[in-house]
């Protein structure tokens, strides 16, 4: 086998530390936006499918969440960026070919959706608060008559946002590690998952948590399956993608990544959750939290462990 | 008109000529640079071999720089040129971990920067500084659609080959072996 030995010189100091130039937000970005994808999603479907009163804290209380969540990750991408202030060039082209810029997209839609959503419950929410304005009574009375139809946008609208934060990674041919196409899915599973398990954190009714444990166990399962799914589809690849994998499986990833993503942050909790749905007690909140951090972590490592596997050198 | 850049990695003696006169030429930022040079070891001991490169944007035919980009501002001008248009680019980064050959680097003015086969130089009909400043002429460039170019010539009787092919983006940059 001809190998090449090593290969040196590209002594750039200013260049080759700041290709690695996606930081801390980037990961935060990706986990607030996934977060948010499943939140979205749940509230829509049990909309669509008419349940939204047994299900309060879905529909209502927890889809408080996603505005925050996709204003603070558009907060934390555009403060990633070397060009802030040049941020509106991402609305002026629409490129379809490129990951980020219909991701683009796709925020500037369904953040404000994720907002009227919850304007269409403001008197459920903060009853207290009156809404000062007539139009603003109207306003919100319009949205509650349309939910439906906003939980139709919203089931499209976020089940592309949460692929999207995988698809992101993936469509960089040139990062081994992200060059497959199983991130998109696993990016989208383990968004609802952590969607899921922060239902669980806010439920109140015992008949919630228990929904959406299930439903979290099912996603653990599918996610882990995807993972394994990830591994072998590396293992079968080209030598820059065995390098890549080996990050992950013997280098300087792997307590993060079997560690914490895949041994605390699915294994764990998934075996918890099987215990809770068959009848122990278990206190829902541990292995809620611990999806969570597991799931913030899963981007820390795919976002740094990517950026360093490439083809040359 | 497809311009390509055939450098004679047999003639290179890495003496880094080619980036200084870029780094001037360019006006590029202290500690940075555009194009620089390789050393790449290969082989199983005892037969090794050592190959000299000077490196640079490929200028790809299938960029994924371009298509990552989202505003626009990579983008590709005649000749097959690759170009970032400074005030169109937000600093995304989107296309420097899209470049299989790590050619791009962040401008401490916030906008990705990267070789431009010396564009102005060539509306002057001149060549790429790197090209017309290196010692052992082992760097040539030209039209890779005229058969009677220098290039099209070198391809045709040489033995060649481009950096990571498997990556699939077609580059422009041909290294005689
Ligand atoms: S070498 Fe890199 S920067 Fe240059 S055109 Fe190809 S992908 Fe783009
Ligand atoms: S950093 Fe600039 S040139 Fe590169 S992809 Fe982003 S906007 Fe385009």
């Amino acid at each position: 086998m001809q190998e090449e030995l090593f290969t040196s010189g590209r002594n750039i100091p200013n260049i080759d530390p700041s290709l690695e130039i996606w930081h801390w937000p980037i990961s935060v970005y990706l986990f607030l936006g996934g977060l948010a994808a499943g939140l979205l999603l749940f509230a829509a479907v049990v909309t669509i499918l008419g349940k939204d009163k047994d299900y309060p804290t879905t529909v209502k209380y927890a889809s408080m969440l996603p505005p925050v969540a996709l204003s603070l990750g558009l907060m934390a991408l555009v403060y990633d960026l070397t060009h802030p202030l040049y941020t509106w060039q991402l609305y002026t082209t629409i490129r379809l070919e490129s990951p980020m810029s219909w991701g683009a997209w796709v925020l500037l839609v369904t953040t404000p959706l994720s907002f009227l959503w919850v304007f269409s419950y403001y008197s459920e929410l903060f009853p207290k608060w009156n809404l000062k304005f007539d139009f603003l009574k109207k306003f919100e009375q319009f949205l509650k008559k349309n939910r439906k139809n906003m939980a139709y946008a919203l089931v499209p609208l976020s089940i592309i946002l949460g692929v999207y934060t995988g698809i992101l990674l993936s469509a960089f041919n040139a990062r081994p590690l992200w060059n497959n196409a199983i991130l998109g899915p696993l990016f989208l599973t383990s968004g609802l998952s952590t969607g899921a398990a922060t239902i669980i954190l806010l439920a109140k009714s015992a008949k919630e948590r228990h929904l959406f444990s299930k439903i979290d166990l099912a996603l653990i399962i599918i996610e882990l399956g995807l993972i394994v799914h990830m591994i072998m589809g590396m293992y079968a690849g080209s030598e820059v993608q065995l390098d890549a994998m080996n990050l992950l499986i013997g280098g300087e990833f792997t307590l993060m990544f079997f560690g914490f993503v895949v041994i605390l942050g699915l294994i764990v909790p998934g075996i918890l959750e099987a215990l809770e749905i068959k009848g122990y007690k278990i206190p829902v909140a541990v292995p809620a939290i611990l999806i969570l951090i597991g799931g913030l972590i899963f981007r820390f490592v795919m976002v740094e462990a990517g950026q360093i596997t490439r083809y040359l050198y | 008109m497809r311009y390509a850049m055939v450098i004679d990695t047999l003639k290179c003696v890495g003496c880094s000529d080619c980036v200084v006169a870029c780094q001037t030429e360019n006006n590029v930022p202290h500690g940075y640079c555009r194009d620089w040079i390789t050393e790449a070891v290969s082989g199983s001991y005892p037969s090794v071999e050592l190959e000299l490169r000077s490196d640079r944007c490929n200028h790809c035919d299938n960029a994924p720089c371009v298509r990552c980009c989202p505003t626009g501002a990579s983008h590709i001008v005649e000749g097959g040129i690759v170009l970032v248009t400074g005030d169109e680019c937000i600093g995304c980064g989107a296309c420097i971990e899209s470049c299989p050959y790590d050619a791009r680097y962040q401008h401490p003015d916030g906008y990705v920067d990267k070789c431009t086969f010396c564009h102005h130089r060539l509306e002057k009909g001149q060549l790429p500084a790197c090209v017309s400043v290196c010692p052992t002429k082992c760097m040539y460039f030209g039209d890779l659609d005229n058969p009677n170019s220098e290039v099209f010539q070198l391809l045709k009787n040489r033995k060649h080959k481009t950096l990571a092919p498997e990556a699939g983006t077609k580059p422009h940059v041909f290294y005689l072996i």
